[in-house]
């Protein structure tokens, strides 16, 4: 095939796009301090985030795992009334503002919020808590691997369910031993898509979790505190996001395209 | 020939969001050819921006140590001037519920603190204050700025905050303030300066002058604070 | 001896038909696609739930609409082969055949010896370890009876099982099918749309179109007596269809043909193309039955040429290649067609 030559125009604001996205990081590069990146990520406060963001975020796919795959067979494979309303609204937190989000979930959960006394009777505080700041992660990312095992489940050949429970396979065997086998690179992609959102969460964190090093302040919240004092630091846990998102991209490649 | 609407940016910390407001009101029926824009956030926050190039023309800061960062880097017109100066209040619920009379209080395990981060002026003020009373206190999260302190007062998620007395006056309504005896208390000086190559920085000044003269300095009375 | 009352309305599609099943034959539901076929036989293996009718195996009840009872799939013993095999493409072979012993709770190593034997019997022992896109179709076709059969049903379904052979593999294939076919002792139902596999395979077939059986019977019976236009078109025969008082049959559209057969009433008749003469001019002579058309379409097939006539009525004749050019044949030419009498079948409708 002869390769296309782009108009001249479309050349001229293809090249701005690429300007406008690979500058900014251009620039975060020119900033790092090289030589000190290392030890600035050794100091407690960076260790510490960096740490709780780990931890954090992985929660988050694994709360996201165990609530979504379920959702997404349901929206897959179930004809209910308000199927697709209720889909928007999961769908919702995607393009919500995350510091929306944080309000809606402090008047859900907080103390004072619709069901925050409920969960106070039983001991459970989540604003200021590492479980808060998982469930601000989760209730931001979740959307992202929801879809994509829906279309997973959507494209996958549900003959081979068929075929499973004329061997004798009761519907939860099928669905362990043929429907996740069958559709594992969607729920990994999902999965990676929901970790890496996860773990740039910000405005739904600070937001209802609070920002408190080793309980809740997470690798952005860090940056975004840093800056302001030691920037050297902030730019060092921003190349570390930055290098994360890369890997995640490269590691995706296709799929991510694919998933959607 | 008329002149023009010239439009000033201000970057002022947010515990003078309501003063600032008020102040440019003020200072616009006299000078009617003039627009402010402002731009409210912890004053570390705003001289990180200025040090990297914003284009502010004026800049008001809740405390001198990051006045003296804009100063470092040489970018001010002119030396800062001290306009006002606060005090800090504890906010907590209205009526006070967990009944909080002083900084004591807030070391109490049944006490839902939150206090400014200590790199934006109102934590570090906080962290002396509490210094000074001899207080260990644990909060349960370090606010990106005072005023997202008093929001998380006022939603009722924590039971107390440290903020600015002008913060317990601007939210009456919703937060109740406990007074911090006078041993225990930080003073905050706020300076303010015009920011160097600024295009309008005339009217800067005159609005620098403003805030220094009488009518200024009434308007921040008001509003709870204090003359520098 | 399963006995099948299926009745399924899907959409705008309704199926309903009933078939009964002995252990000692083979029965090949044969029809053209879309005629309902998959649907059938996703009823019997309970995939698709029946709105009407019942099924019985021996004196079991294995669904029953009117009363409400149906046995879920996995607890039917029933061995299915699919159309394209569906082996799980993430388990090996061996993984494949001992998935529905391990669904029964066989334990895993139980399981795994009586896989590999029934991969040994059917001749892939050799291939237990490999995923299934590494095997040819011929090879995946046996894994897939080897998992239907290893779970030992009483009844074992096939999906048109040659169709995902390539034309050169389909015979071999055949062979060896029907030799597991006549070894396995159970019912045995076959879906298929190639005739030529369901005459190979079957000793029964039902015949399914539009979702209603069109006829049944041995091969013999049913190539012999079409009972429809699928079936006279598989076999290569113009079919008619009308009624018959002592040899003159009067056909829809007005046409009256003569016979030499006794039957009267509603009766169906086959002529073969062979049997049908083409000629330049009105014929001279015996003939009974004569008319005047116009061909239609001339088909070259080999050293045959099959030509149809549309007329009183319209029939396909088939002739030498020589014959056309004697004839002067052309697509809309004039020709004289004639029949004899005695190359006429009626049966009874």
């Amino acid at each position: 095939m002869r390769p296309e030559r782009p108009p001249l125009l479309f050349a001229f604001l293809a090249a701005i796009g690429v300007a406008f996205v690979v500058l900014p990081l251009v620039g975060l590069l020119s900033r790092a301090p090289w030589e000190t990146a290392l030890s600035d990520l050794g100091t407690p406060e960076a260790a510490t985030a960096l740490r709780l963001s780990f931890v954090v975020s992985l929660a988050a796919t694994a709360l996201a795992l165990v609530l979504g795959v379920p959702l997404a067979w349901v929206y897959a494979r179930v004809q209910f009334r308000g199927r697709d309303v209720v889909r928007a609204l999961t769908t919702l937190p995607m393009i919500l503002p995350p510091v929306v989000g944080g309000v809606a979930l402090l008047f859900a959960f907080g103390r004072r919020g619709l069901f925050g006394p409920a969960l106070d009777a039983i001991g459970i505080h989540l604003p200021f808590t590492t479980a808060g700041a998982v469930l601000a992660a989760t209730f931001v990312a979740m959307p992202f691997l929801v879809l994509t095992v829906e279309a997973g489940l959507r494209s996958m050949d549900r003959r081979y369910e068929d075929a499973a429970r004329t061997l004798g396979a009761g519907r939860w065997l099928v669905f362990r031993r043929v429907t996740l086998p069958l559709i594992a690179p969607s729920v990994f992609a999902g999965a990676v898509l929901c970790w890496a959102r996860a773990l740039g969460e910000f405005g739904a964190t600070i937001t209802f979790a609070g920002n408190l090093p080793g309980t809740t302040q997470t690798l952005p919240l860090a940056v975004y505190i840093a800056l302001e004092t030691r920037p050297e630091v902030a730019i060092a846990l921003s190349l570390v996001l930055l290098g994360l998102a890369l890997a995640i991209l490269v590691v995706m490649r296709d799929r991510y395209l694919r998933a959607f | 020939m008329t002149p023009e609407v010239q439009n000033v940016t201000v970057f002022a910390g947010s515990s003078l969001t309501d003063a600032f407001t008020r102040a440019g009101n003020g200072f616009a029926k006299t000078n009617t050819r003039v627009r402010f824009t402002f731009n409210f956030g912890s004053s570390s926050t705003l001289a990180t921006q200025i040090t990297n190039g914003a284009p502010a023309d004026v800049f008001a800061s809740a405390d001198e140590g990051n006045m003296q960062k804009v100063v470092d880097a040489n970018l001010l017109d002119g030396a800062p001037a001290a306009f006002a100066t606060n005090r800090l209040a504890i906010a907590v619920a209205p009526g006070n519920p967990k009944k909080i009379a002083a900084l004591a209080d807030l070391a109490r395990s049944d006490v839902v603190l939150v206090l400014a981060a200590p790199t934006v002026p109102a934590g570090k003020y906080a962290l002396d204050a509490l210094r000074k009373a001899g207080v260990i206190a644990k909060p349960v999260s370090q606010e990106v700025d005072v005023r997202a302190v008093l929001n998380k007062v006022s939603l009722g998620e924590a039971d107390a905050g440290i903020v600015y007395v002008t913060d317990v006056k601007s939210a009456t309504d919703r937060v109740t303030g406990v007074d911090i005896p006078e041993q225990q208390q930080v003073v905050a000086r706020y300076p303010i300066a015009v920011v160097k190559g600024s295009p309008k920085s005339a009217l800067a000044h005159r609005f620098v002058d403003y805030l220094v003269s009488p009518d200024g300095q009434k308007i921040l009375v008001e509003l709870g604070f204090s003359k520098p | 001896m399963l006995k099948a009352q299926v009745a399924v309305r899907l959409g705008n599609f309704d199926l309903d038909v009933a078939v009964e099943a002995a252990a000692d034959e083979i029965v090949a539901v044969l029809g053209p696609n879309g005629a309902g076929k998959s649907t059938f036989l996703r009823a019997l293996s309970g995939l698709v739930a029946l709105d009407r009718g019942r099924i019985d195996l021996d004196d079991v009840v294995l669904e029953d609409a009117s009363r409400g009872i149906r046995v879920p799939p996995e607890r039917r013993p029933m061995g299915v082969v699919f159309q394209d095999y569906l082996l799980f493409p993430h388990l090996s072979a061996i993984e494949n055949v001992a998935f529905g012993l391990r669904a029964r709770g066989v334990t895993a190593r139980e399981a795994r010896d009586r896989a590999g034997s029934w991969l040994d019997r059917l001749g892939v022992g050799g291939h237990a370890e490999a995923k299934p896109r590494a095997l040819s179709g011929g090879q995946a076709q046996r894994v897939a009876l080897a998992r239907a059969l290893a779970i030992d049903p009483r009844v074992l379904l096939l999906d048109e099982p040659l169709a995902a052979l390539d034309a050169s593999a389909r015979g071999t294939v055949r062979r060896d099918l029907r030799r597991h076919l006549a070894s396995f002792a159970g019912v045995r139902i076959i879906v298929t749309h190639d005739p030529l596999e369901a005459v190979a395979l079957a000793d029964r077939l039902v015949i399914l179109e539009s979702g209603r059986i069109v006829q049944a019977g041995s091969p013999a019976e049913v190539t012999q007596r079409p009972r429809s236009r699928y079936v006279a078109d598989l076999v290569g025969v113009n079919l008619f269809r009308g009624i018959a008082t002592t040899g003159h049959l009067a056909l829809p559209g007005g046409a009256v043909i003569h016979s030499a057969d006794p039957v009267d009433g509603e009766i169906f008749a086959t002529i073969h193309p062979r049997a049908v003469a083409l000629h330049r001019s009105r014929p001279e002579g015996s003939p009974r039955n004569v008319w005047h058309g116009r061909a239609s379409a001339l088909d070259f097939q080999g050293d045959r040429v099959r030509v149809g006539v549309e007329g009183e009525m319209r029939i396909v004749a088939e002739v030498t290649p020589s014959a056309v050019s004697d004839l002067g044949l052309a697509e809309g030419g004039e020709v004289w067609v004639s029949v004899k009498a005695t190359e006429i079948s009626v049966y009874p409708a």
